[in-house]
């Protein structure tokens, strides 16, 4: 067992990747993941990671660092968050495309305008068609676990895609939580060396990254489409595999107090915590609520949450973006997509809420599911509405 | 003669890193300076290559002309892409994950690419110190979107977007000075050249790849499709941009300037101008204006050098 220490979410972060033996870091600060960058330069800076930090000019070229580094076949890092991500939009599609494991962890941040630091999921799903891994983390434990298991699905040779983790901005990385820090051994039977399959070399040349016609275009597409839906099974062995080594089960779709349920609440990121109590609460007053927490966001989990929602009569969708003039917010709009075939599925309903860091605390959970068992919308415009909104 | 090198006839290195069977156009004076280049460069190189005439004409699925690693990723990022394969190649090294070989890193791309939208990258990689060649092959406009103006394109020159007309003598404004650019970021190497002084130019990149840190080689490329000339003129365009003086070949090595070539008296601009159809429109008076702003120029660049 390794030691459970005080320590803040940012800093267990930078642990995992130091403990990842990381080569390369590229990164450009921004609030708030300012704190993973500054202790990954201060360890480099102390000689307790052998990596060379690359203090780039822009997130566009803090990305475009990575691609060259992982292609030339160095185990590769970095860390954004809201504008830093989507500065780097385009280059997210290279990495994807292009095979490039880079892994990133992702501070999870409002975009502007109006300018806006705080927590919420706006950047990671405007990011969501790039062809990235997307895992998505609850708590300061699970992002240190995912950080350092993300490097493990990303360079299986079966998968080579970049992965983001994401970690809700302030609510996650900057507070304190007790984690668990594994022993390097462990680490290292865990996580085996990076090889990339044909790096840049010039004993043995490579092209990579050539222009394709019409006439292939479409074939490298559904390549890589094949290919991130078949990163799934290598995703549960990894967890699998992380469970025999550290005791700690990941799953893409996890269920809380499900039993007997007819409403779910399902929720991605750190509100699962806050939405916990408020089920508690809601079982102790009788009613048959439980809670869907989402890790996984890319690939889609399909199976899992079919699965997951079971007998439920009423799915409640709580998402933490907003798709102006859309369907809902982005979860709830694949969400309902994703169930729409089943021939028995619950009603869904969706809420958008604390957008640029507007807590929700444990009584608007309640107020959600009061609120959800109440609407009775005409048409899919209105399955959704936003929550917790001044008139 | 001061620099016998210039002149002198010698072998090129056979290697070709460039392979033949490329898409460039006809009397493509960018093909031929990164042929040379890498003729320069040898085979121990990596080469970060920026979207442009050089990646499409080289690279179409399932065909590359490359014999040496080469990678392309986007438009205005490859100094940053450079910067990572540098980075790599040094972490890895040095914690024994490859064996030390000494490969050289060379970004290139063209003058949009680099005085545009990849100046931002460019500044921070020269900034940074990494250990690596920068190229700009300039052919003065976007010649692969076809012919657009960039900040490169000479004062005068019609294109598609800085078009001749009743109201407009094409370009209005003068050619950013690059080189200066690079200059002013302190590194230990930066110089011009001509793929029509081929021995000259092989020798700045050998040098370019040869210091520690950053260098940056600026190379005119003659575009015969983008500057309206015929194709067999593309080596005679490069020789008399360096004879008018419209582009002195010089080095900066750690700050200091010395000229390649003193060219003095400078020919006539006419002579450059009046077999490129991108200035035909120009008056004799328009052409006089910018000969003056060139022999400034030149004189300038003299003092600097002396």
């Amino acid at each position: 067992m390794g030691k459970k220490v005080g320590m803040e979410v940012s800093l267990a972060i930078a642990e995992a990747a130091k403990m990842a033996d990381t080569d390369v870091v590229a990164a450009y600060p921004i609030t708030p993941q300012t704190h993973i960058v500054e202790r990954l330069a201060e360890l480099v800076a102390n000689g307790e990671l052998d990596a060379e930090y690359i203090p780039v000019e822009s997130e566009h070229s803090a990305m475009s660092a990575c691609l060259g580094s992982v292609a030339t076949g160095a185990r590769t890092f970095t860390a954004t968050a809201g504008q830093g991500l989507e500065l780097m939009h385009e280059v997210l599609y290279v990495a994807a495309s292009m095979r490039l494991p880079v892994i990133m962890v992702v501070a999870n941040r409002a975009l502007s305008s109006p300018l806006n630091v705080w927590g919420d999921q706006s950047d990671l799903m405007a990011v969501r068609d790039t062809g990235w891994i997307q895992l998505i983390c609850e708590n300061g434990q699970e992002a240190y676990d995912t950080t350092l298991y993300a490097f493990r699905i990303g360079e299986d040779k079966r998968v080579l895609l970049p992965v983001m983790v994401h970690v809700d901005g302030f609510y996650l990385t900057h507070v304190i939580e007790p984690i668990e820090i594994p022993e390097q051994e462990k680490v290292n039977k865990f996580l085996p060396p990076f090889k990339y399959p044909l790096p840049l070399d010039p004993d043995k040349p490579v092209s990579m990254g050539a222009f394709a016609p019409p006439i292939l275009y479409s074939e490298t597409k559904k390549a890589q489409e094949v290919n991130l839906r078949a990163s799934l099974p290598v995703i549960r062995e990894v967890w699998d595999e992380f469970e025999k080594v550290f005791g700690r089960k990941y799953k893409a779709v996890e269920s809380y107090r499900t039993e007997g349920a007819k409403t779910l609440l399902l929720t991605l990121g750190s509100f699962g915590e806050t939405a916990m109590a408020a089920v508690d609460k809601l079982r102790d007053e009788g009613q048959a609520v439980g809670l869907l927490k989402l890790r996984l966001w890319r690939p889609f989990p399909f199976e899992d949450l079919r699965k997951a929602v079971g007998d439920a009569e009423l799915l409640i969708v709580i998402d933490r973006a907003l798709s102006y003039g859309g369907p809902g917010g982005p979860a709830f709009s694949e969400i309902r997509s994703a169930l729409y075939s089943e021939k028995k599925r619950p009603r869904i309903l969706g809420f958008v809420g604390g957008l640029g860091g507007r807590d929700l605390m444990v009584a608007e959970f309640e107020g959600m599911v009061k609120r959800a068992q109440e609407m009775r919308p005409k048409g899919a415009e209105e399955e959704f509405e936003m929550y917790g909104v001044r008139e | 003669m001061k620099n016998l090198g210039i002149y002198a006839a010698r072998l090129t290195p056979p290697v070709e890193g460039f392979a033949p069977g490329h898409r460039a156009c006809i009397g493509c004076g960018e093909a031929l300076a990164v042929r040379l280049a890498c003729k320069a460069a040898g085979e121990n190189i990596i080469i970060a290559n920026a979207t442009g005439c050089m990646e499409v004409v080289s690279s179409q699925l399932p065909a590359s002309a490359w014999r040496i690693p080469w990678i392309h990723t986007l438009f205005e990022n490859t100094a940053a892409v450079a910067s990572g394969v540098e980075a790599a190649l040094k972490a890895m090294t040095r914690k024994g994950k490859i064996a030390d070989r000494g490969t050289k890193v060379i970004a290139m791309a063209g003058d949009g690419g680099t005085s545009d939208i990849g100046l931002q990258a460019l500044s921070g990689a020269l900034e940074r110190y990494h250990d690596f060649l920068y190229i700009c092959f300039d052919n003065e406009a976007y010649m692969n979107t076809g012919i657009q103006r960039s900040s490169a394109t000479p004062f005068g020159a019609s294109t598609t977007t800085s078009p001749a007309g009743k109201k407009s003598i094409g370009q209005k404004t003068w050619k950013k000075n690059m080189p200066a650019i690079a200059v002013a970021h302190n590194i230990p190497y930066v110089a011009t050249a001509s793929p029509s002084y081929p021995f000259d130019m092989m020798d700045k990149v050998k040098k370019g790849l040869a210091v520690n840190g950053p260098a940056y080689v600026h190379i005119l490329s003659v575009c015969p499709t983008g500057w309206r000339s015929t194709p067999d003129l593309s080596v005679r365009l490069g020789r008399l941009a360096v004879e008018t003086g419209v582009f002195p070949l010089y080095e900066v090595e750690d700050g200091k300037y010395k000229l390649s070539m003193d060219v003095s008296p400078l020919r006539p601009l006419k002579d450059y101008m009046s077999i490129q159809g991108r200035f035909r429109h120009l008056s004799e008076g328009m052409v006089k204006k910018i000969e003056d702003r060139v022999r400034k120029d030149y004189e300038q660049l003299k003092e600097r050098c002396a």
